[in-house]
């Protein structure tokens, strides 16, 4: 425990607006700007975002025509990045690649976080038939091998002819679908160990309703446990995106992905002698799953109120 | 002569493992009037916690199962109550702490929050009332710095302002009665007598009954109005304090008073009653303390002896005082 002052009453108050009660965002969020890895991550984070979202409106060739003519360039002034072998520009394909790419990773992510929050809570904290029904789907979705899932998801939507546009949509909930699992038995484990805990016996000493007791005094306990696997998520959205892409059963060009740029690199002519193809999409990600990754880690520990600044 | 305020009839609880029924408490009677301290003594296991917790109606089920009687407080039978109504009166009109202050609380919640919440809950208080309220109750336990407090997480605090914490909690909505399931068993014998005094302070500055549930006989001399002595699952003696100090009927309740120290006086080694307390599972008819009691005669291993009270109201379960009653 720092120490504490006790003739300063005052100063306290000045720190504290006291007609506001202190929460668990409140305290997080100021050790959050506390921790410099965060704060580097947040910067790479929103220049990726802006980068992606901004950046292809200062682009002059967002209307630009395919040209194989121009194909294949290395950089240069004109295309700081090259062209690929249709002639497209690579840094504009990059920026265009990065909205697919994060939209699907946080989108992804949100409904593992959702479905597998919600389905773990309910099967931990309730147990009996609930429980087993949870835990036996999630045991179904986790033994099934992913690969093949996808690759008959993909069939589907194929013969379903969905439009290109509306596809990523459908990889979202897709990879949000099958990954829940681990997530719900995560917090389920942390659920059945917390609810034994004697504060919990208080709350229902308290007489609160089942809701409040799982909301405001379990959830903020599984928070940090939460926060790191969501942060990995995303990474892993990004990065199954690819796969699928890879395998033709993700986004389909012309819509461009990270990852589908970088299966250039399976190209064993583009990867020895264009590297200009697959390095910034590779350098691309990497810098968003750092920067997930480090803002994730800050998060953990800035909801850990044990951890004093 | 004040009116009652809980009143147990008969209650069973029972909790079904696969060896066997456990008659965890076997038709209990005994009630609690309106600002008194009832102190409910006996050995681990003896159905003590079982009964209070029977009383807020948090016997977890299965395995447990209350099978029968009745719990009356303040005129309802908590045990015909639905769950909401249940909720009402849990933490509003009943408040309980328990025996460990380090883990009682929320450890991601600030003490603030905790304090607050039941007042936002029950007494539908805004934000601020709540805050002003749980300010005046942190000092009304004795605590200073109220306000930096109010921030504090509880790893902040030391067991003893734990404790303190968690009476405030179970006042924070003026309950007609406090259930403390051996509240100072955690703590250090100091912070026992603080924690001992602040009980009764704010019992007679509110007029709230106390349940008090202890195996310190100590603690029970110090606080206690009525004493309820309970053995496997059964009341086995009760009467007002003095009595039962001065006049233990008993065996079982004259050991345990023989097992404690005196201070003054040097024994090589403190009395101990013989044998264990028997197997809950499968339990005859019969008292259950003749295996272990000095005085057992037949009939003791043959029948179980019921409550029965003197002229004075001191209540005993044994044959010893069997034709003393009948007369």
């Amino acid at each position: 425990m720092d120490q504490v002052n006790v003739n300063q009453p005052l100063d306290y108050k000045k720190k504290n607006n006291l007609k506001k009660a202190p929460s668990i965002w409140r305290d997080a969020f100021h050790r959050f700007l506390k921790n410099k890895y965060a704060i580097l991550g947040l910067v790479i984070l929103t220049f990726m975002f802006l980068f992606s979202f901004v950046g292809p409106y200062f682009s002059p060739y967002l209307d630009a025509k395919i040209d194989v003519s121009k194909g294949n360039q290395p950089p240069s002034a004109e295309h700081w990045l090259g062209t690929d072998n249709l002639g497209r520009d690579v840094l504009l394909r990059l920026m265009l690649a990065g909205r697919i790419s994060l939209t699907i990773g946080i989108a992804a992510t949100l409904i593992i976080v959702l479905i597998g929050g919600m389905l773990g809570s309910i099967a931990g904290y309730y147990g009996g038939w609930l429980d087993v029904i949870i835990m036996r789907l999630a045991d179904i979705i986790y033994a099934m091998p992913g690969l093949p899932i996808l690759i008959m998801l993909g069939a589907i939507m194929s013969d379903l002819k969905i439009p290109p546009p509306q596809r990523i949509y459908y990889v979202m909930f897709i990879l949000g679908f099958i990954s829940w699992v681990g997530l719900a038995r995560l917090i389920r484990s942390q659920i059945l160990s917390l609810k034994e805990q004697e504060f919990m016996l208080a709350t229902e000493v308290l007489g609160l309703r089942d809701s409040k007791k799982i909301i405001k005094h379990l959830f903020p306990n599984v928070l940090p446990t939460v926060i790191v696997s969501a942060t990995l998520g995303v990474a892993g959205a990004i990065l199954s995106e690819s796969a699928l892409s890879f395998l033709g059963l993700g986004v389909i060009p012309p819509t461009p992905s990270w990852g589908y740029m970088l299966s250039a690199a399976n190209n064993m002519i583009d990867f020895a002698k264009r590297p200009w193809l697959w390095i910034p999409p590779g350098v691309a990600i990497m810098l968003t799953v750092v920067a997930i990754n480090f803002i994730g880690d800050a998060l953990r520990d800035a909801f850990d109120p044990r951890q004093k600044i | 002569m004040a009116k009652n305020l809980v009143e147990f009839r008969n209650l069973k609880t029972f909790f079904y493992t696969e060896e066997g029924v456990v008659k965890a408490v076997n038709d209990v009677s005994f009630s609690i009037r309106e600002g008194e301290t009832v102190c409910i003594v006996g050995e681990s296991g003896c159905g003590k916690s079982v009964t209070a917790l029977s009383l807020m109606r948090l016997i977890q089920s299965p395995p447990g199962k209350i099978e029968g009687g009745e719990i009356i407080f303040d005129g309802r039978d908590i045990l015909k109550l639905s769950e909401a109504e249940m909720r009402r009166i849990r933490g509003n009109e009943i408040g309980m702490i328990f025996q460990e202050p380090m883990t009682s609380l929320n450890p991601v919640l600030t003490i603030g929050e905790q304090i607050m919440e039941p007042l936002m809950v029950h007494k539908l208080m805004t934000k601020k009332e709540a805050w002003n309220k749980a300010i005046e109750l942190i000092k009304q336990v004795g605590i200073p710095r109220a306000e930096q407090i109010m921030t504090s997480y509880p790893h902040e605090l030391s067991g003893g302002m734990r404790q303190r914490i968690m009476i405030a909690i179970a006042l924070s909505c003026d309950p007609k009665l406090l259930i403390a399931d051996e509240p100072t068993t955690a703590l250090d014998v100091t912070i026992q007598a603080q924690i001992l005094d602040l009980l009764r302070k704010i019992k007679q500055e509110r007029n709230m009954a106390l349940m008090l549930i202890t195996h310190d006989l100590g603690i029970v001399a110090e606080i206690a109005d009525y004493v309820v002595v309970m053995y496997a699952g059964k009341v086995i003696e009760e009467a007002p304090v003095r009595e039962l100090f001065k006049n233990p009927k008993h065996p079982y309740t004259r050991g345990l008073l023989k097992a404690k120290p005196i201070i003054g006086q040097r024994q090589e080694r403190l009395y101990t009653i013989p044998g264990q307390v028997p197997n809950p599972i499968g339990l005859g008819d019969y008292c259950y303390f003749s295996d272990r009691c000095e005085y057992a005669m037949d009939i003791c291993r043959q029948k179980i002896p019921q409550l029965a009270a003197d002229e004075n109201g001191h209540k005993v379960a044994c044959w010893l005082y069997e034709g003393e009653w009948k007369k």
